[in-house]
């Protein structure tokens, strides 16, 4: 309570201080100043932005934050500009975006309306809707197949209050686990301790693309959810900053290189095990990537 | 720093349906605690019994209380849980893994006896410790007047020993107690994967964690006083 007295006099003392001579404020300021801007990035969400074989960070997300980068270079007239990269969790991702260590999180952090009371977004990259993967050998491919089952999904995600709302709306009855991250909850239903792993499709894709037997997994048909907006993350209330991710991603999806972007990482194999996702571009992002938005509302999209 | 505070937010309710999320760390506190205790049963029998053989005459009783401790000490807690949740039901003959995996409550039994066997070893030490700082002649009188081995420990070493590493014991237990939280690896919904799961809802990190510790501390604090409050309960008088 007594920082959020605090707030006024601290910004009332950052006022004072003198204009520079663009009068560039928090985070383009802080990136002219140090010549350095910090990318956020994950180790394991194929393929928006996880480790390669070589441990470099690559991925969809990470080639849209590239592309903004090169936006904020030309916008601030610098002849160079470091590019530092910060791993970050789902755990760190807001303490560091909020004290000034990562200026963007290039993953696939879902966008929502709590969400954005702590944090902005820049324009969607991506939609996803929560299914569920199971094997085949199962024989469930719908949410009411699952009836009396037990279900597996990550702890702290949407996903996981969905299917909870679920089930409590359509009494299934499910048992459902939480498990820490997503590669133990494939594992789950790898080893059979649960039955069906209620996840953005995406993801689950990528999860049964790279285990042992691709074939031996099926995503469900139906969703949970409508599809749901993935963002870049970045600081709340830095308005000039934020308009220069916007036009910078937004120019970037309607050219033709975001759809060349896209099929690189979602139609091709991809590193480090050259999988492929086979996730052509449906239509509700081909309309989002026309009219580039940043709202949190699934209906929009 | 850019952040926006909101102390309100326990008050708000969770996405979960059930509760406020207050609620949610509060059932999370709730197993933190059932499982703290019931791994502290299993640890408490085991370690005494382990300790016990490794001060006993007999070579073999030795061996196996030092295997033992050794095996479970020097495995580091996290490994064993994954050993015991994803390893266990597949060494296992078919049917009864497939029991285990649809147990309910898995994560939680799971849990109960990997730290129960885990602080176990910690615990046999501490009990051959308190043992063995015994002066050697409470053994002999022992076996002076005639008691079998048994009953010299039953009536001479052990009520001696518990007393002097009572001390210990409590810091074994409030480690025993944190160390649940290990356990939200393989899925129970204790209170440091409440606190984790509340910021990922509400993204109110700060305030998550916060509460958090100040939950733990909050039981550490009582397991401390009552520890206190029974070491000067079954003070021998004049002892110290």
């Amino acid at each position: 309570m007594r920082l959020r007295r605090l707030v006024p006099v601290l910004l009332a003392g950052l006022a004072a201080l003198p204009a520079s001579a663009q009068e560039l404020t928090g985070t383009l300021k802080k990136i002219k100043d140090t010549g350095a801007i910090t990318l956020g990035y994950r180790d394991s969400s194929v393929p928006f932005s996880y480790l390669d074989g070589d441990q470099k960070p690559v991925g969809y997300a990470m080639d849209i934050c590239y592309k903004v980068v090169d936006a904020v270079k030309a916008h601030l007239k610098l002849d160079k500009l470091e590019t530092k990269l910060n791993p970050v969790t789902s755990a760190t991702r807001i303490p560091l975006i909020a004290n000034g260590t990562v200026d963007l999180e290039c993953g696939s952090t879902t966008n929502n309306v709590d969400r954005q009371k702590q944090v902005a977004f820049t324009n969607t990259h991506f939609l996803t809707a929560s299914r569920f993967v199971a094997k085949k050998a199962s024989n469930v491919t719908k949410f009411d197949d699952l009836k009396g089952k037990t279900v597996v999904s990550t702890s702290g995600t949407t996903n996981i209050r969905q299917i909870n709302e679920y089930n409590t709306a359509n009494k299934l009855g499910l048992t459902i686990l939480p498990a820490k991250d997503h590669a133990e909850a494939f594992l789950m239903v790898e080893t059979g301790r649960a039955v069906a792993f209620v996840m953005d499709d995406v993801l689950l894709a990528s999860l049964a693309a790279g285990s042992k037997e691709p074939d031996a997994y099926v995503i469900s048909k139906d969703a949970i959810s409508k599809p749901e907006p993935y963002g870049i993350m970045l600081r709340k209330d830095d308005a000039p900053f934020k308009k220069v991710v916007d036009d910078a991603t937004a120019a970037f999806y309607r050219s033709p290189e975001g759809k060349t972007t896209y099929d690189k990482w979602f139609t091709k194999p991809i590193p480090p095990r050259n999988i492929n996702l086979n996730l052509p571009m449906d239509e509700a992002l081909k309309k989002a990537f026309a009219t580039p938005s940043d709202s949190p509302d699934p209906a929009m999209y | 720093m850019n952040y926006n505070w909101n102390w309100g937010i326990f008050f708000d309710m969770s996405p979960e349906g059930t509760g406020t999320y207050a609620d949610m760390l509060l059932s999370g506190l709730v197993w933190t605690i059932v499982t703290a205790l019931c791994a502290w049963v299993i640890a408490f029998a085991i370690g005494s019994v382990v300790g016990v053989m490794r001060t006993l005459p007999s070579r073999a009783a030795q061996a196996f209380g030092n295997g033992y401790v050794e095996l479970f000490r020097n495995i580091p807690l996290l490994v064993q849980m994954f050993l015991w949740f994803f390893v266990l039901p597949e060494v296992l003959p078919r049917a009864w893994g497939d029991w285990l995996k649809q147990l309910p409550n898995a994560p939680f039994y799971t849990a109960v006896v990997c730290l129960g066997f885990f602080t176990a070893s910690r615990v046999a030490e501490q009990v051959r410790a308190g043992i063995q700082a015994l002066p050697r002649g409470q053994r002999m009188a022992g076996t002076a007047l005639g008691l079998t081995t048994a009953q010299t420990y039953r009536y001479v070493l052990l009520p001696n020993a518990y007393r002097i590493i009572l001390p210990p014991l409590t810091s074994e237990f409030l480690n025993n107690l944190k160390n649940t939280s290990v356990a939200l690896t393989i899925g129970l919904l204790e209170l440091t994967a409440r606190a984790r799961s509340m910021q990922e809802f509400s993204f109110q990190v700060f305030e998550a964690f916060t509460a958090a510790t100040v939950l733990y501390i909050i039981i550490n604090l009582v397991v401390v006083t009552a520890a206190g409050f029974l070491e000067r309960r079954v003070a021998i008088p004049g002892a110290r």
